[in-house]
């Protein structure tokens, strides 16, 4: 009965996350959204091509989510804009990702006043209201994609840092590190070999809300003006540019709006999903 | 020269208030010292926070002590530094108590096995595997097992898995820090005939702690009874059993339980075990004590030497016994 299992996540992880009827449907959505990006790179068109003789037209066959002010396909620029969502949730959750393991790892493995020094910091930059802390660096940078991504990333680090500590300090005294240490194992081993491997799991959980997070951040900043610059298209600066008019041209808000929502939905059913799923508590 | 001798150790832990402000203190080891010979096994025994875990981590240098030392082959492992230790850590190794928590569930058999050889460099790198596989036939399990991951393993397995890896250096010392008590009784009677067998082979020293006393019987030369932080007896295995001199060992004795229904019942001990926080005053027994006095409660009675290296802490050491109901 023993040989068949290999390692808890392959398992246990995918059957309870397969029978998890809501995280499947996040999980149809996440890969949806690779499609869409993936088939922009595909399609022959070009997401900033003006014509103004087609301007404001409604949904037809021809540009089936209708066209913008400056005569531009929504499809088209909506399967652009899903690649930058893409691209700045992933790379702000890598960046916050590995800022947040690295100091809460050091925090949590060395204590004393290095985790006393990591944790007050750590506190320092919860108490900033992070938007309008984001509004404030990108004032002064150029607002670029690539900005955005390194600002959400270096702001939003600091509940993955508690979450890493926190296992950490547990796993410092379990019995196999313990063993480890005896076996004369240097710190960077145990840190790197049966600490970290074993405090992942809420890491993947977080990371995965944290994509959503990011995804939003970047369409409200997109929204206001200082996130990706048109003619780039984001489904946050294509809101933007259908509020004038939303009256008369619905599509032009309508679709992305609804993309970001849709998306977001979908991380956040895959994160909840994966956390139910690797929840040791939980039985069959 | 004893292979390890410790001398008046000691460690606290201070219990920190919510405001992060230096709390009470807790002795968790007050003042304990024992040596022990190359080839011996010396049983530690007491209840549960008496603070006999904590002595094996102690001298593994797990945790630093307050005070005191460990000198193992005359040196003392307490003033080396991570790096110094790094050799001793070959020679003395530890056996845990729960072998679901002492193995790293996102490691095989092998990489368990494999990193001792890797640390200290054993042996080249394309031996491991025989090695690895030396160590598991020697604890009774076999190279199939060598590629799977600890939670497909029972708990007499997978303690066997931690015995090999404490195998693995070839140490001299191995602390068993309650080696079988997760274990069912079937398993507990295999593994510690697989701890006397690796013993005789290897001539190895352990230092054995339990709780259970038919356990530390089976196996030790000499036995110490810790109670509240210190060493209350400790001679050889036969005497403490024959003729306990501390009302403690007398007590602990008394509830061994045997499979005979005419056996008289033993009055159980009164009281709880103090809280090592804030001990009692004079012997730390003297509340449970039926002996105790004046004397006990002001006083706190040395471990001294009652003849034939039978070390008793006790004012009246001379008077136990006699509620010792002896077994048929």
């Amino acid at each position: 009965m023993f040989t068949t299992q290999r390692s808890f996540l392959r398992d246990i992880v995918w059957q309870r996350l397969r029978h998890n009827r809501m995280a499947l449907a996040g999980g149809v959505i996440v890969l949806t959204m690779f499609l869409m990006a993936a088939t922009a790179s595909l399609i022959d068109a070009d997401p900033a091509a003006i014509d103004i003789s087609q301007r404001l037209l409604p949904p037809s066959w021809q540009h089936p989510l209708g066209t913008d002010d400056l005569g531009r396909g929504v499809l088209v620029r909506m399967l652009y804009g899903a690649r930058i969502s893409l691209l700045v949730g992933f790379l702000a959750v890598g960046i916050s990702s590995i800022i947040g393991i690295v100091l809460g790892s050091l925090a949590g493995y060395y204590g004393r006043w290095v985790d006393a020094l990591i944790m007050r910091f750590v506190d320092i930059m919860l108490c900033f209201p992070t938007f309008f802390l984001i509004l404030a660096v990108i004032a002064f940078l150029e607002p670029s994609i690539w900005n955005i991504m390194i600002v959400i990333g270096l702001t939003s680090w600091m509940g993955v840092a508690r979450l890493v500590r926190a296992e950490f300090l547990s796993l410092r005294q379990r019995d196999f590190v313990l063993a480890a240490q005896a076996l004369g194992a240097s710190d960077l081993r145990l840190i790197f070999r049966h600490i970290l491997p074993n405090a992942l799991s809420p890491v993947l959980v977080s990371a995965t809300l944290g994509v959503a997070g990011a995804i939003l951040t970047e369409s409200a900043l997109s929204f206001l003006g200082i996130g990706v610059q048109p003619p780039t298209p984001s489904w946050g600066n294509m809101l933007i540019t259908g509020k004038q008019t939303l009256g008369s041209a619905w599509w032009l808000s309508v679709f992305p709006g609804l993309a970001i929502l849709i998306t977001v939905l979908g991380y956040n059913l895959l994160g909840e999903g994966v956390r139910d799923a690797l929840d040791p508590r939980l039985k069959e | 020269m004893p292979l390890l001798q410790i001398e008046n150790l000691r460690k606290s832990f201070r219990t920190s208030s919510t405001l992060g402000g230096s709390g009470a203190r807790l002795v968790a080891v007050n003042d304990v010292s024992f040596t022990l010979e190359q080839g011996e096994t010396l049983g530690l025994v007491g209840e549960s926070g008496c603070g006999k875990s904590t002595t094996g981590k102690l001298i593994m240098q797990l945790q630093k002590a307050d005070q005191g030392r460990v000198l193992f082959n005359d040196t003392d492992l307490t003033t080396l530094s991570a790096r110094q230790m790094r050799p001793f850590r070959r020679q003395i190794q530890m056996i845990f108590q729960d072998p679901f928590s002492s193995l790293n569930p996102r490691m095989t058999v092998s990489s368990i096995l494999s990193e001792p050889l890797i640390i200290h460099k054993l042996v080249p790198a394309r031996q491991i595997r025989d090695r690895v596989i030396e160590l598991l036939e020697k604890v009774g399990l076999t190279a199939e097992h060598e590629q799977r991951y600890s939670h497909e393993f029972s708990g007499g397995q997978r303690q066997r898995i931690g015995i090999a890896r404490a195998l693995a250096v070839e140490p001299q010392l191995i602390i068993a820090d309650e080696p079988v008590s997760a274990l069912d009784l079937s398993v507990q009677a295999q593994i510690l005939n697989l701890l006397q067998e690796l013993q005789q082979q290897h001539n190895l020293s352990y230092l054995f702690i339990a709780h259970d006393l038919a356990v530390i019987e089976h196996v030790s030369d000499r036995i110490a009874v810790m109670y509240l932080g210190n060493i209350v007896e400790l001679t050889d295995a036969e005497t403490l059993y024959k003729n306990p001199r501390h009302p403690y060992t007398e007590a602990l004795l008394n509830a061994v339980p045997v499979a005979d229904p005419d056996h008289p019942r033993p009055a159980p001990l009164s009281g709880e075990i103090p809280s090592p926080v804030n001990p009692p005053s004079g012997c730390y027994f003297h509340p449970r004590c039926p002996y105790a006095d004046q004397l006990c409660r002001e006083h706190s009675p040395p471990l001294t030497d009652s003849g034939d290296k039978h070390l008793v802490a006790c004012h009246h050491s001379e008077q136990v016994g006699q509620y010792l109901i002896r077994r048929r």
